[in-house]
C-alpha cells in the first residue's frame, strides 16, 4: 500500500464518527482514493520534472547573478504539490510560503512569468516588484508566495472562510513547513477552521529542517499530523516522496473538506536536496544523508521506474518528456534574461488601487 | 452611620446614565449582593448591587431619571440600629453630586481667560462644532446621533448595499459589541455576516485578509487598536503590501476599525495612539473622525474603498452626539480635511478627540482676539496637506494637536511638510502639542498630565503668535 497514513485525531474525544472515518479511511469517507492512471503518472512525471529542471536552472541563474535576494528551491519536494494538485479541481485555491516556485508551476502559471519575476523583469508575474517569494495569480487561484513564515496559514484559512461564505465547494490548499508549524497563528487558524468547519487542507511540508534547525531540535511534538488533535482536526502522515501516496491522501483530505466536515491536516514527509536558500551551505546535515535520499527516495525517479517497469512506457518517450521540460525552462530563462527591467515609473504604481 | 449609594460608572468613560428601575423599595432590607436598581447608558443596561447591608431609608433619584451624573447620591441606607426616618430626612438634604475625580477634562486655561470680547466683523461667526450640512445638500434634515450609532448605521447601510461586506471581531455579534458599536447587526444580518471570533487577533486578522484577497469586504473590529499589535504583521505585510508585490493583481479591500488612543484610566497597554504608526505605511489609508457625521460618511467610504483602511475611532467620542444628515447615502470622501472653524491668525491642525482640545482652545483664543483656523484632518493618510498649507500661507503660523507621542508623530510630519512647502510664509516655527513622551500612567493626575489639554494648545498658539 502506498499510503503510510496514520490516524491521529480519532484518538481524541471527538467521537466515533471521526475515529472511524480517520482510522480506516475508505469505508466512511466515501470511495477509496483512486490509484493514478497511466496518464496521471505520466502527467506527474512531467510536472515534477518541469519543477526540477526549472529549479536547477534558477539555481544556476542565481549563481550567475541574474537572480538576486533570496531564492528557495523546491528540489526534492516535487511530489507534494504535484500529487495535491492532481486531486484538486478548478477553483480550489493554493497558498504557500516562500518556497513557492514549484507550487506556481503546478498551478499552471507561466514558467516565463515566474522566471522573469525571479530576475526582476517587467514580464515577471508581479512586474518584477515581488520577486521569488511574492507572486500571485488570481486567474490560477494561486494566492502567494508569502515571505513571513506562517502568515499564509491564517491567510489560507481566510480563503476557506470565503469559500464557506460564498457557499461554493472550493477547498483551500494551505501549505507550510515544519518550521512554520511552530508559529502561534497556525493554532489560532486551526481553532477557527475547525470551529467554523472551513474547507482547508493544511499541507505541512516536513522537509526535516527549518533553515538549519532539524525538526527534533525545534519541535516538542515531531509528528505534525498530531498537531490538530486538540482542535479535533484529523491528520495523516504521508510519504511525501511518493507521488501515489500524496495523491491518495490528497483525495481523502480534499473530499473531507468538500463534504463540509472542516479542515484536514496532511503531514508530507519530504526532503529538500538543496540548502534552505541559495546562500545556505547546509552544514547541519551530512552529505551522506542527502545522497541516500536522492538515490533511494527520489520522487521523480520513483515515478520513472514505475512508468518503465509497470506501465511499460519506452525510455525514448521519457527522454522526449525530459527534452520538452528542458526546452520550456530554457525558453523561460532566455526570456527572463533578456526581458527589460520594469519601467522606472513602476516604482510609484500599485500602491493603492 | 448612614451609607450613601452613589450612581456607579459602568465604564472608564461613562459620565452619566439613566436610572431605569428600582428593585427595592424604601423600607426594604438590603443585603450585600442584592440587586437594588438597574441603570442604563447608551451602550448597556447594568444591575446595581448593594455593597453594604441595611435598610433602604430613602430613594433620592426616582426610577426613570435620565442623565444622572456618575457619583451622584441616588439613595441612602440606614445601617444596623439606625433610625430609618432620621437617615431618610438627613440623606435627602445632602443629595448633591459628589465631585467627579479627574474624569472631567475642564480646560485649565479657561479660568484665566479674560471676559469675552465681541469678534470683529472680518472674522465670520465660526461654528463651534462641525456643521455636517457642508457636505450634504442645503436643506438636508439633520439628526442628532451618537458616534456609536453613526458607525453602526454606516456598517448596516453598507451591508444592505453589498452582500460581500461582513463584520468580524471579538464580541461583535451576540454581545452586540464590546462598546456596542455593532448593536443590532446580528439581528438584521445573521451570524454568517456578523462573525464572533475567538480572542485571536493575529489569526482572525489573517483570516480576514485572506478573505479580502478573494474579493470579500471584511470590516474587522479590534476591541481596541492596542490589541491589533498582535495582528500588525497581517495589517502591514499581508494587507498593505500585497497589491504592490503582486504587480497590481491582488488587492485587499478591508477595513480595520476600533477604538484607538487613550480612553480613561486604562493605563499604558490600553491607551496608545496608533495614528502615526499606521500613517507611516504606504498601501494603507488611515482615517480618524471627530464627529458622528464624519464617522458615518467616512466609514461608508472606507468600506467601499478597494484598499486596506485603518479606521481609528475613540472610545470617549462614542457617546457624543452631533448632527448627521438624513440622506439615503451620505458618504464623506477619504483624504479631504475640513476647516472646522475659519480664522486668520494661526492654523490649528488636529483630528479625532484632538479636535475637542483644538476647538475649545480656539474659542478661548478668540476672547483674546486671536482668531484660530481649526482644521480637522479627518484622514491621516493620504493627508490633505494642501488644505493645511493653504491655511498656513494665510495665517503664517501653525500648531498641531495629537494624543500620540511626539517623536515621529503626525505633528512632526505636518511640520516637515509645512517647512518644505510654505517655509517663506511662516512667521514662527510650527509648534506641536502632543501626548507626553511616556507610557500612559494610571493615576488620574498623572494621566491628565500625560495627555494634551486645552491650556497647552492655547499656550502654543499664543507662543507662535508672540502674544
Amino acid at each position: 500500500m502506498a499510503v503510510t497514513a496514520r490516524k491521529t485525531a480519532g484518538a481524541t474525544k471527538a467521537g466515533a464518527t471521526r475515529t472511524a472515518a480517520t482510522a480506516k479511511m475508505p469505508s466512511k469517507r466515501g470511495p477509496a482514493a483512486a490509484s493514478p492512471t497511466l496518464e496521471q503518472e505520466r502527467q506527474a512525471y512531467r510536472d515534477m520534472l518541469l519543477i526540477r529542471r526549472f529549479e536547477e536552472k534558477a539555481g544556476q541563474m542565481y549563481g550567475m547573478g541574474l537572480i538576486g535576494g533570496f531564492c528557495h528551491l523546491y528540489i526534492g519536494q516535487e511530489a507534494v504539490v504535484v500529487g495535491m494538485q492532481m486531486a484538486a479541481k478548478q477553483g480550489d485555491q493554493v497558498i504557500t510560503g516562500y518556497r513557492d516556485h514549484g507550487h506556481m508551476l503546478a498551478c499552471g502559471m507561466d514558467p516565463k512569468g515566474v522566471m522573469a519575476e525571479l530576475t526582476g523583469r517587467r514580464g515577471g508575474l508581479s512586474k518584477g516588484k515581488g520577486g521569488s517569494m511574492h507572486m500571485f495569480s488570481v486567474e490560477k487561484h494561486f494566492y502567494g508566495g508569502h515571505g513571513i513564515v506562517g502568515a499564509q496559514v491564517s491567510l489560507g484559512t481566510g480563503l476557506a472562510f470565503a469559500n464557506r461564505y460564498r457557499g461554493n465547494d472550493n477547498v483551500s490548499m494551505t501549505y507550510f513547513g515544519d518550521g512554520a508549524a511552530n508559529q502561534g497563528q497556525v493554532y489560532e487558524s486551526f481553532n477557527m477552521a475547525e470551529l467554523w468547519k472551513l474547507p482547508v487542507v493544511y499541507v505541512i511540508e516536513n522537509n526535516r529542517y527549518a533553515m538549519g534547525t532539524s525538526v527534533s531540535r525545534a519541535s516538542a511534538q515531531t509528528d505534525f499530523s498530531k498537531r490538530g488533535i486538540s482542535f479535533n482536526i484529523p491528520g495523516e502522515q504521508v510519504d511525501g516522496m511518493d507521488f501515489r501516496a500524496v495523491y491518495a491522501a490528497a483525495q481523502r483530505a480534499i473530499q473531507w473538506c468538500r463534504d463540509g466536515k472542516g479542515p484536514y491536516i496532511l503531514e508530507m514527509q519530504t526532503y529538500r536536496y538543496r540548502g534552505h536558500s541559495m546562500s545556505d551551505p547546509a552544514k547541519y546535515r551530512s552529505k551522506d544523508e542527502v545522497q541516500k535520499m536522492r538515490e533511494e527516495r527520489d520522487p521523480i525517479e520513483q515515478v520513472r521506474r514505475r512508468l518503465l517497469d509497470e506501465w511499460k512506457v519506452s525510455e525514448d518517450e521519457l527522454k522526449a518528456l525530459d527534452a520538452r521540460c528542458r526546452e520550456i525552462v530554457n525558453e523561460a530563462a532566455e526570456f527572463a534574461t533578456h526581458d527589460p527591467e520594469p519601467d522606472v515609473s513602476e516604482l510609484w504604481t500599485d500602491i493603492l488601487k | 452611620m448612614a451609607i450613601d449609594i452613589l450612581m456607579p460608572a459602568l465604564s472608564p468613560t461613562m459620565e452619566k446614565g439613566n436610572l431605569a428601575k428600582w428593585l427595592k423599595n424604601e423600607g426594604d432590607r438590603v443585603k450585600s449582593g442584592d440587586i437594588i436598581a438597574e441603570i442604563e447608558t447608551d451602550k448597556a443596561t447594568m444591575e446595581v448591587e448593594a455593597v453594604d447591608e441595611g435598610i433602604l431609608a430613602k430613594i433620592l433619584v426616582p426610577a426613570g431619571s435620565a442623565d444622572v451624573p456618575v457619583n451622584q447620591k441616588i439613595a441612602v441606607l440606614a445601617g444596623e440600629g439606625e433610625d430609618v426616618a432620621a437617615v431618610a430626612a438627613g440623606g435627602g438634604a445632602a443629595a448633591q453630586p459628589a465631585p467627579a475625580p479627574a474624569a472631567e477634562a475642564a480646560p485649565p486655561a479657561a479660568a484665566e481667560a479674560p471676559a469675552p470680547a465681541p469678534a470683529p466683523q472680518s472674522v465670520p461667526a465660526a461654528p463651534a462644532s462641525y456643521d455636517a450640512s457642508a457636505e450634504a445638500p442645503p436643506g438636508t434634515e439633520m439628526v442628532t446621533t451618537t458616534m456609536r450609532e453613526a458607525l453602526r448605521d454606516a456598517m448596516a447601510e453598507e451591508m444592505r448595499r453589498d452582500p460581500d461586506v461582513f463584520v468580524m471581531g471579538e464580541e461583535v455579534a451576540e454581545y452586540q459589541g464590546a462598546y456596542k458599536v455593532t448593536q443590532g447587526l446580528l439581528q438584521e444580518f445573521g451570524p454568517r455576516r456578523v462573525v464572533d471570533t475567538p480572542i485571536t487577533e493575529h489569526g482572525f486578522a489573517g483570516v480576514a485578509v485572506g478573505a479580502a484577497f478573494t474579493g470579500l469586504r471584511p470590516v474587522v473590529e479590534f476591541m481596541t487598536f492596542n490589541f491589533a499589535m498582535q495582528a500588525i504583521d497581517h495589517i502591514i505585510n499581508s494587507a498593505a503590501k500585497t497589491l504592490y508585490m503582486s504587480g497590481g493583481q491582488m488587492g485587499c479591500p478591508i477595513v480595520f476599525r476600533g477604538p484607538n488612543g487613550a480612553a480613561a484610566r486604562v493605563a499604558a497597554q490600553h491607551s496608545q495612539d496608533y495614528a502615526a504608526w499606521y500613517s507611516n505605511v504606504p498601501g494603507l489609508k488611515v482615517v480618524s473622525p471627530s464627529n458622528a457625521a464624519d464617522a458615518k460618511g467616512l466609514l461608508k467610504a472606507a468600506i467601499r474603498d478597494p484598499n486596506p483602511v485603518i479606521f481609528l475611532e475613540n472610545e470617549i467620542l462614542y457617546g457624543q452626539s452631533s448632527p448627521v444628515p438624513r440622506l439615503d447615502d451620505f458618504v464623506v470622501p477619504i483624504g479631504k480635511a475640513r476647516i472646522a472653524r475659519p480664522g486668520k491668525d494661526v492654523t490649528i491642525v488636529s483630528w479625532s478627540i484632538g479636535m475637542s482640545y483644538a476647538l475649545k482652545a480656539a474659542e478661548e483664543l478668540a476672547k483674546k482676539h486671536i482668531y484660530a483656523e481649526v482644521i480637522d484632518l479627518r484622514t491621516i493618510r493620504p493627508m490633505d496637506i494642501e488644505t493645511v498649507v493653504a491655511s498656513v500661507m494665510k495665517t503664517g503660523r501653525c500648531v498641531t494637536v495629537e494624543e500620540g507621542w511626539p517623536q515621529s508623530g503626525v505633528g512632526s510630519q505636518i511640520a516637515a511638510e509645512i517647512m518644505e512647502r510654505a517655509f517663506d510664509y511662516l512667521d514662527a516655527p510650527v509648534r506641536r502639542v502632543t501626548g507626553k513622551d511616556v507610557p500612559m500612567p494610571y493615576a488620574a493626575n498623572l494621566e491628565k498630565l500625560a495627555l494634551p489639554n486645552v491650556g497647552e494648545v492655547i499656550e502654543a498658539a499664543r507662543a507662535v503668535c508672540y502674544r
